[in-house]
């Protein structure tokens, strides 16, 4: 375990590795090590899968330290297994390439092991961060240019924050219907 | 002693089976509790909104299994609240299914035709029906486009929807705030309390008993109205009469949670659940080929883009609803809309070595989210769900204060209904892929299992008592006076969206309910006309059931 670093720092590291191992981004800064830097722009950590995590209503927060700390043993066995040296500055998973890191989540994530219900779980909130920033208002997120709504794409609302899309159809018949359509407009 | 309240008949959930059923016994003199385990919201209490703790998370529930996930409604009006609306019949085949059982698996009293008046019903009520191609989003004309393109037919399918007031906002899970889906909400469910029915959210019922005189005491936990894994207080009604209808993930729960005090439950209770062979697709299109291939263009003169726009499945091919095709080989492909979260976990990355799932690549197919079609393949599968034992409160172990939970259902495939995903998927990138149209990938199973928004069958009607729970009027064997009425007692999958048929059920088992609680001794009639008034219906049914009623 890196010797300036707090127990915290370290966990939250590790979090967000694994976070940024589902829906990677681009470093937050220069020498960022969670963030492995594979993919432009903002990925889950910075849509907020932290924030998701700890958050009470989604119910993972009292998990997270000692997932943390699994998911480090875990990259340390990992790591002596394949034989790759661990940088000591970082928390063990972090100290992983990406490739390296996407295996281990791969093994975690696998249908045989014991602990994958836990680490599935930890890969959806990473995702619903990414793409829906469950842990705020939809229409603040957009406002500020939230990164994963911005990359799907999400358009924004009207000024009353609602949706509505005036022009919604081509307008014609673009296919034939079943030849044994009912009346009502069922399968026979 | 506590005493206990008393009623004439206790509806357990406010979802198609328990509103139509509270409905007409109120209308016709009963006295109707219903109890519902989530919230009540109208109008504009539905959100746009992705937030934990809007509209999104507090009415609907996704309870993980082991093989199979199930997403459900957990409000006042259940699965109408957050379902897309899609109102079609089932085909006449599902009626004549065999299942694994070597004979048929419906009771003889049900065809489509016996069916009819009481889909009807239905109809009349919320009311249903048939879409144009004028109000068709893109993605369903879109999806028309490529099945014409290869061949193929397709309808827009017939909904429960008010077109004036719809926005095309594609919100419909989180609740519909304009009030344009017709949900329960604006129909059956005023309509009962009009007549003095009562609702009471937030009331999670955990089992029954009997009491002495013949009748059943019916125990429930309130919940607290955040976070619903604590529970702030709980009673218990007794009713003459009770109807359940938790939802085909819950009603099985209750009975087995119940046997300690009622007694053994028939075998079918907690078995033969069907996700109504359900399976997805997601097509990443390219947009240049629509336009050379389809000639599609939109007003703005972009070709589609416009995943996120519309009112979920407004379009469907139903070449392969043939009922001269083997049984587990016919399913109905439906153009659909997932909003974000759930809607992208499953979906794979195509031909790619790497995870299909997660990961670098994935992201990158998310930048064209926008240019994506979802289909979704609603097949025969073969009832292989089993409820393992009861959790100790509701029907899953609550993780999140809302919405996500861990459940009992077992499910594993069979060789018949994995067949039937394969065709499907076959079919589904034969008809997407051509001319370089799109790229298609099933959704993974891989993670959180199979997965179902139409979970059925768990306590299923039938005319033989080792594989049905119920008998042909719905009520619970060796239990009279329990109606089952939900999703749980549709025998197996539709190939096509169930809530029609789940209702049209409930229309149907609704006589034959009035008949027990007049046996009960309660004093009710039947023959309401539609909640608004309607009477075409209505008036078509009365000479069915008047020998039903014996007045």
């Amino acid at each position: 375990m890196p010797g300036e670093m707090d127990a915290d720092q370290a966990r939250t590291m590790a979090l967000e590795a694994y976070a940024d191992t589902i829906l990677p981004g681009e470093k937050r800064w220069p020498g960022d090590r969670a963030v492995a830097g594979v993919s432009q722009g903002g990925g889950a950590v910075a849509s907020g899968a932290l924030e998701v995590l700890r958050s009470a209503e989604g119910g993972m927060a009292p998990a997270l330290d000692a997932l943390a700390d699994a998911l480090n043993e875990h990259a340390r066995q990992y790591a002596a297994e394949a034989g790759i040296e661990l940088d000591h500055d970082v928390p063990p998973f972090v100290s992983l390439d990406y490739p390296n890191r996407v295996r281990l989540v791969q093994r975690l994530t696998g249908r045989t092991h014991p602990e994958r219900e836990a680490w599935i779980s930890v890969a959806m909130f990473s995702t619903i961060a990414f793409d829906a920033a469950a842990h705020t208002h939809t229409v603040e997120a957009l406002a500020a240019g939230h990164p994963g709504l911005t990359t799907i794409g999400f358009r924004p609302p009207d000024s009353d924050g609602l949706w509505r899309f005036d022009s919604y159809s081509y307008g014609r018949q673009l296919a034939r219907p079943h030849p044994h359509t009912t009346p009502s407009g069922s399968p026979a | 002693m506590t005493s206990s309240e008393s009623t004439d008949v206790l509806v357990v959930g406010s979802g198609f089976g328990g509103a139509i059923a509270a409905y007409h016994l109120a209308a016709g003199g009963a006295r109707v509790v219903v109890l519902e385990r989530g919230p009540w919201l109208n109008g504009e209490d539905f959100q746009h909104d992705f937030n934990f703790g809007a509209s999104s998370t507090r009415i609907f529930d996704f309870v993980i299994g082991d093989g199979m996930s199930v997403l459900s409604g957990n409000c006042v009006g259940g699965g109408s609240v957050v379902y897309f609306a899609a109102m079609p019949r089932a085909p006449r085949f599902v009626f004549e299914r065999t299942g694994g059982l070597g004979r048929r698996m419906w009771p003889a009293a049900i065809s489509r035709e016996s069916l009819e008046p009481w889909y009807d019903r239905v109809a009349e009520a919320l009311p249903v029906t048939r879409q144009t191609w004028d109000t068709v989003p893109f993605a369903g004309g879109l999806f028309g486009a490529v099945c014409d393109h290869a061949g193929r037919t397709a309808n827009p399918v017939p909904v429960a929807l008010d077109q004036a007031r719809c926005t095309n906002c594609n919100w419909m899970m989180s609740g519909c705030r304009f009030d344009a889906k017709r949900s329960l909400l604006l129909n059956y469910l005023p309509a009962a309390l009009s007549y003095g029915a009562q609702i009471r959210p937030l009331h999670e019922v955990q089992h029954l008993s009997r009491t002495e005189d013949g009748g059943y005491r019916v125990h429930y936990s309130v919940l607290d109205d955040v976070d619903y894994r604590v529970q702030v207080d709980s009673g218990t009604i007794d009713a003459k009469l009770v109807v359940l209808a938790a939802g085909a993930g819950a009603t099985p729960v209750i009975l087995q949670r119940s046997e300690p005090t009622l007694g053994p439950m028939p075998n079918a209770v907690g078995r033969y659940f069907s996700g109504n062979g359900e399976r997805l697709n997601t097509a990443i299109f390219d947009e240049d080929r629509i336009r050379d291939v389809l000639g599609l263009s939109r007003p703005d003169g972009v070709p589609y883009q416009a995943y996120q726009i519309g009112k979920g499945p407004c379009v469907a091919s139903w070449d392969r609803l043939d009922g001269s095709l083997p049984e587990y080989e016919r399913f109905s492909l439906e153009q659909l809309y997932f909003p974000p979260g759930f809607g992208t976990i499953l979906a794979q990355v195509p031909d790619t070595v790497g995870p299909t799932w997660f990961g670098a690549e994935k992201k990158e197919i998310l930048r064209s989210w926008q240019s994506w079609l979802t289909i979704f393949t609603m097949s025969e599968d073969d009832n292989e769900g089993v409820f393992g034992p009861p959790p100790e409160t509701g029907n899953a172990i609550r993780l999140s204060q809302q919405m996500l939970g861990r459940g009992p259902l077992r499910y594993d495939p069979t060789e018949n209904t994995r067949r039937g995903w394969a065709l499907s998927d076959a079919e589904v990138r034969d008809i997407l892929e051509r001319d370089g149209l799109s790229r298609v990938m099933p959704w993974t199973n891989d993670v959180v299992g199979a997965y179902t928004v139409h979970p059925l069958a768990s306590c299923r009607i039938g005319d033989d008592p080792r594989t049905s729970a119920l008998d042909d009027r719905h009520e619970l064997r060796d239990h009279p006076g329990i109606f089952v009425t939900d999703g749980s007692a549709v025998p197996g999958a539709l190939t096509v969206n169930p809530a029609m048929t789940i209702a049209a059920l409930a229309e149907r088992a609704v006589p034959g309910i009035v008949r027990a609680a007049r046996e009960r001794g309660v004093d009710v009639t039947y023959g309401a006309p539609a909640p608004d008034g309607g009477t075409s219906s209505r008036d078509a049914v009365l000479p069915l059931v008047s020998g039903l009623l014996g007045r």
